[in-house]
């Protein structure tokens, strides 16, 4: 197959190219130029804040032997998922932008520009697991628990995935790690990546502030409706959050406090108890699923991109998917996605994904 | 294998080969008074009367440097700094210079308390005199303008833009590193204040270049030390890229010269067999001055940087024009200065030919090239906003 490895610099993308090519691909690694910084003099020109990660890039590429360019998707990215974090923060909702990129960036501008130059996959280093069973496509958890990436692509369409290729699915992180040594590869050691890699300073609070100002609004006890303090704008928090709130009395009960819902038409932030917090229904939009769903099906539900597990049953009503939890969750927060699992010792299932709209 | 990047690098000539070959294996400090140092000086200077004669000027006027950027910034900045009052501030650059002179001017006016006035190009990349007069008063301390655009090849009138500059005592910088070899460049005739080359266009070394600057052109060095190079450009020389710039500047303005024409129907024949496979391709740049090893083309529809990947692939080499530290391709600033849409900008390859260049290269082009841009029309602009269509624009044809 001739395959386009999506090469951010890290040591993942660069094990999972040279798996491919060990494979017997014809590989051509790509590096993708995402950030946008406003041309000077340079007309029209962006700058690059990736240089170091782009040049680590080309040196693995170099090390594989495969031909490696850098191709500039800042506008896409700028539009499809900075712009959309942003917005979706300004509407009280917790956005994905890992998901968000996979879906519109990697999965689709990539992919769609993949196809017409007649590459058959994009091959990236996620830490899920692909396979074809009986003509279907299957999703499942990775190897390694703690570092799989199943949420983040679990939204992804079937011809989405029909063109995806994960070679790390089967491996742990640390496997990567010796690989990578072992092929000579110099990021090996490189430290993993945590951040949301537009903001990389870690201050995604200080960003959106920048991004859209001040918009006040109040503090509110969600029982008893009295005024706790004053905040700089909704976007500053996230349901289930705790630390920051920004109150200076505690609580008449002493017991900590936490946000149970954004209100950013009246700005408003209700906070509350934990036990509040907990949710058993979900609703969720713009459904993508992976099997019928005829009925209720029993899963798994995730409500995060770490942690936030629950047995559940999964049904779809009138294009939605809602999802009865068997045991409450906390800080599951309008604007994430839920995917929803079948336990399996071969890597649970992914059997559908949606945006979470509403949850009581 | 074809290879259009010329205009980025060339092969090293044989005789540049070696020259520096020959030289590598003798020691000597030019600047040393004992034999050894006596006779790399005396290499040097040879070096110097040859190229001092094949550009048209004195060998007091020859400053080696390390290259075009050294050679730009040098003049730019050094001739700035000498020049400038309180009352006398102000640059004049065409806004299509490479990008050593534009980010100079555009450092001084950060960082120096310059002021800059952008001589914009005509349509088809062309500076004029009547523009430039336009720009000048007793403010001006330089006047910066290329001798030929390195990206849409488009040829400027240098004496005619010199006069102006002249008539007010206004030093004139022109950068010529695309136009040795391929143009007739001579110094003097051109009345220019100082001129900018470079050995690896023409078949010398890397690292290695010329300013030619007028023996009474007040110029402050940027490199202090052992007061090499008239105390303008400290520094100990490499004496055997010196040597080997010399002999590919001889060749350059004898034999490359010679064939300038040939390699002009090289290139039409290259633009016209793109334009067979692909109807609808546009040619930038002036269709009658022009750089003769230079077709630059736009392919609506495409991106660049898909274009180049397929005929890289096919061992078909060229240029989407600049590309950023990271490697990004660049919508280039020549064609958008020139009025060209930036989804038009950066659907645009250069194919520069030069002393390997053969018709067997040419072929292999035509043969894929067909193909090529059909796949990149498949994978369209993907990198840009969705919205983003084809505007108009005005194009010259060849």
């Amino acid at each position: 197959m001739r395959v386009l490895a999506a090469m951010s610099g890290g040591v993942d993308s660069a094990v999972a190219a040279a798996r491919a090519v060990a494979a017997g691909h014809d590989v051509t690694g790509v590096h993708l130029a995402l950030s946008a910084k406003p041309g000077t003099l340079r007309t029209g020109a962006r700058g690059c804040c990736t240089i170091e990660d782009a040049r680590d890039a080309r040196r693995a590429a170099d090390v594989l032997g495969i031909p490696f360019y850098v191709w500039d998707f800042a506008e896409r990215f700028t539009e499809d998922v900075v712009e959309e974090f942003v917005a979706e923060y300004a509407a009280g909702r917790t956005p994905n932008p890992c998901l968000r990129c996979n879906e519109r960036i990697k999965f689709e501008a990539l992919l769609d520009k993949a196809i017409g130059l007649g590459f058959d996959a994009v091959c990236t280093g996620h830490y899920a697991r692909l396979s074809t069973v009986d003509g279907r496509l299957e999703l499942r958890r990775s190897a390694d628990d703690g570092k799989d990436q199943s949420y983040v692509l679990a939204s992804l369409t079937r011809e989405q995935l029909a063109h995806a290729m994960f070679p790390l699915g089967d491996s742990t992180k640390a496997e990567v790690r010796v690989e990578a040594a072992e092929r000579g590869l110099q990021v090996a050691e490189k430290p993993d990546s945590h951040d949301i890699c537009f903001i990389p300073d870690g201050d995604t609070r200080g960003f959106l502030t920048r991004r859209l100002g001040e918009q006040p609004g109040l503090l509110v006890d969600d029982e008893t409706g009295a005024v706790l303090g004053r905040h700089v704008g909704v976007h500053e928090f996230t349901v289930g959050q705790r630390k920051g709130l920004g109150i200076d009395a505690p609580a008449a009960d002493g017991r900590p406090r936490y946000v149970l819902s954004l209100e950013p038409v009246t700005g408003t932030v209700r906070v509350g108890a934990a036990e509040k917090l907990a949710v058993t229904e979900i609703v969720a939009h713009r459904p993508v699923t992976r099997i019928d769903f005829d009925g209720p099906v029993e899963c798994v539900a995730q409500v995060r991109a770490h942690g936030g597990l629950a047995p559940a049953v999964a049904e779809l009503v009138d294009g939605e998917l809602l999802v009865h939890l068997r045991e409450p969750l906390s800080g599951v927060a309008p604007g994430q996605a839920v995917a929803v699992y079948r336990p399996d010792a071969a890597g649970d299932l992914v059997l559908a994904s949606a945006t979470i709209g509403s949850t009581r | 294998m074809a290879y259009f990047d010329h205009a980025a690098t060339t092969p090293m000539l044989p005789e540049a080969i070696e020259a520096m070959t020959k030289a590598l294996s003798t020691t000597g400090n030019a600047s040393s008074l004992h034999t050894s140092g006596r006779r790399a000086r005396r290499a040097v200077e040879e070096a110097r009367e040859d190229i001092a004669d094949a550009l048209g000027t004195r060998p007091s006027e020859v400053v080696f440097t390390s290259g075009g950027t050294e050679s730009d910034n040098l003049a730019v900045k050094g001739i700035y700094w000498a020049r400038r009052t309180p009352s006398r501030r102000r640059i004049v650059a065409s806004s299509v210079e490479h990008h050593a002179v534009l980010d100079t001017v555009q450092w001084l006016v950060e960082h120096e308390g310059a002021e800059v006035s952008w001589l914009e190009p005509d349509p088809l990349g062309r500076l004029r005199p009547e523009a430039l007069h336009e720009l000048l008063d007793d403010d001006v301390a330089l006047v910066t303008v290329m001798w030929a655009n390195n990206e849409v090849g488009t040829v400027n009138p240098v004496r005619e833009l010199v006069a102006p500059a002249a008539a007010r005592g206004i030093p004139f910088h022109t950068d010529a590193v695309q136009a040795v070899g391929a143009l007739p460049v001579d110094f003097t005739e051109s009345g220019a204040s100082a001129l900018t080359m470079t050995g690896h266009k023409i078949g010398g070394p890397y690292g290695v270049g010329v300013l030619l600057l007028g023996r009474d052109v007040a110029t402050t060095p940027l490199l202090h030390g052992g007061g090499q190079e008239r105390d303008v450009r400290s520094g100990t020389l490499d004496v055997p890229a010196v040597v080997a710039l010399a002999a590919a500047v001889r060749h350059a303005v004898t034999e490359q010269l010679a064939r300038a024409g040939e390699l002009a129907a090289l290139r039409d024949e290259l633009v016209a067999s793109v334009r067979r496979a692909v109807p609808d391709v546009v040619v930038n740049g002036d269709p009658e001055h022009r750089l003769p090893g230079n077709a630059h083309l736009t392919f609506p529809g495409c991106e660049g940087d898909s274009l180049l990947m397929l005929l890289d692939a096919k061992g078909i080499e060229c240029s989407t024009g600049s590309a950023c530290t990271a490697g990004v391709a660049q919508p280039s600033h020549v064609l958008l200065a020139m009025g060209v849409e930036p989804v038009l900008a950066r659907g645009s390859l250069r194919f520069s030919l030069g002393h390997t260049s053969t018709t067997g290269e040419v072929r292999e082009l035509a043969e894929v090239i067909g193909p090529v841009v059909e796949r990149a029309r498949t994978a369209g602009i993907a990198g840009m906003k969705r919205l983003a269509g084809s505007g108009g624009r005005t194009t010259a044809e060849v």
